[in-house]
């Protein structure tokens, strides 16, 4: 839930990075993080595993500037994407106002994408929250690799309801911020929809 | 939350920190979301202490159903020097940072003192965000899509 403070005019939007393991969730907020102005950013905080899995979250607090005279701060965090730490996962969608789906566009990763967005379908709606409702973007990362599967026949099957496809090289860069302005877009008008 | 019951609570908070002797009083949302703070910050980063308070108390929460509890009211961590002591009060998590010059016990008391009046005060809060009207329309009802735009440019 976007959370406006009138006292000192600031407003928190939580954006999470959802996908499965090894897709690239936080090579983009470790991009995002090594580009940004140190005065718009706070630390990047990873609580990870000894082998560099994503153990609990990601988070890194992005100020992006005032707009109406409001400071505008996004909380990016990532979820773990390894199916068995799922109690952590669902925990970070708490109070979540726009999701990222970074998809692994590897033909071998295909069914471990559509797994990790039916659970997050299901993890959605166990907070009450409709997939179809919220900002939402679909990325579709690691378009350098040898085996990719075409974009337009992941679209086909990754696509929920015409959000916005973003084609990215998370290691690189290409498409990162591309996919934080899209997600991050759709939060603010919903603020001018509420 | 409106100027007024901004001040309302931070006089609260500023209470809780003198008569518990601590460093720092920290209000938190259970999303990860900051929304006041008093005491001596220093160099602490108080946006990653929300976050990461938030992502403790929803994990020690999860341990809670695990075992048949609803959640855990209070947790502390005791550090050599600094130690924590949070408090859930409903949706909110009241943060206290302290050192030697005060007490777990004394934290504990004078939190738990503290949260009904907190409890309060955030019920107050809600209901004055049910009862806004048309007149208190937010600030962003015409935002323009060249606003939002501009914010990436300044980045």
């Amino acid at each position: 839930m976007t959370f406006i403070n009138y006292a000192s005019r600031e407003i928190n939007c939580k954006i999470v990075y959802y996908g499965p393991g090894l897709c690239g969730k936080t090579t983009n907020l470790q991009y995002i993080y090594d580009s940004t102005a140190t005065q718009a950013k706070g630390k990047l905080i990873s609580l990870a595993t000894e082998s560099d899995r994503t153990l609990f979250f990601d988070f890194m607090p992005l100020e992006l500037g005032t707009v109406r005279g409001f400071k505008t701060r996004f909380h990016l965090y990532t979820v773990p994407g390894q199916v068995f730490y799922e109690a952590s996962r669902k925990l970070i969608l708490k109070g979540v106002d726009g999701v990222v789906f970074v998809a692994d566009s590897q033909e071998e990763r295909m069914d471990a994408n559509l797994e990790s967005l039916h659970n997050l379908e299901e993890n959605l709606r166990s907070y009450s929250y409709d997939l179809m409702k919220i900002p939402y973007v679909l990325q579709l990362n690691k378009r350098d690799l040898p085996n990719v599967i075409p974009t337009s026949d992941l679209t086909v099957e990754l696509q929920r309801k015409g959000e916005p496809v973003i084609e990215a090289i998370a290691s690189s860069g290409q498409g990162v911020f591309d996919t934080l302005k899209a997600v991050a877009k759709q939060v603010l008008t919903e603020l001018r929809k509420s | 939350m409106r100027e007024q019951r901004y001040h309302q609570i931070k006089a609260v908070m500023a209470r809780l920190r003198l008569d518990c002797a601590a460093r720092l009083v920290v209000l938190v949302d259970k999303d990860g979301q900051q929304i006041a703070v008093h005491g001596e910050l220093g160099e602490l980063d108080t946006t990653s202490l929300a976050s990461l308070v938030a992502g403790n108390v929803a994990a020690t929460g999860g341990m809670a159903k695990l075992i048949g509890e609803r959640e855990f009211p209070t947790l502390s961590h005791e550090g050599e020097r600094e130690s924590i002591h949070i408090s859930v009060i409903g949706r909110v998590l009241l943060v206290v940072v302290f050192d030697d010059r005060s007490s777990l016990g004394l934290v504990k008391l004078r939190s738990k003192q503290i949260s009904q009046e907190l409890a309060a005060a955030f019920a107050e809060i809600e209901r004055d965000s049910e009862s806004a009207t048309g007149t208190d329309a937010l600030p962003f009802d015409e935002i323009t899509d060249e606003e939002i735009d501009s914010l990436f440019s300044q980045t």
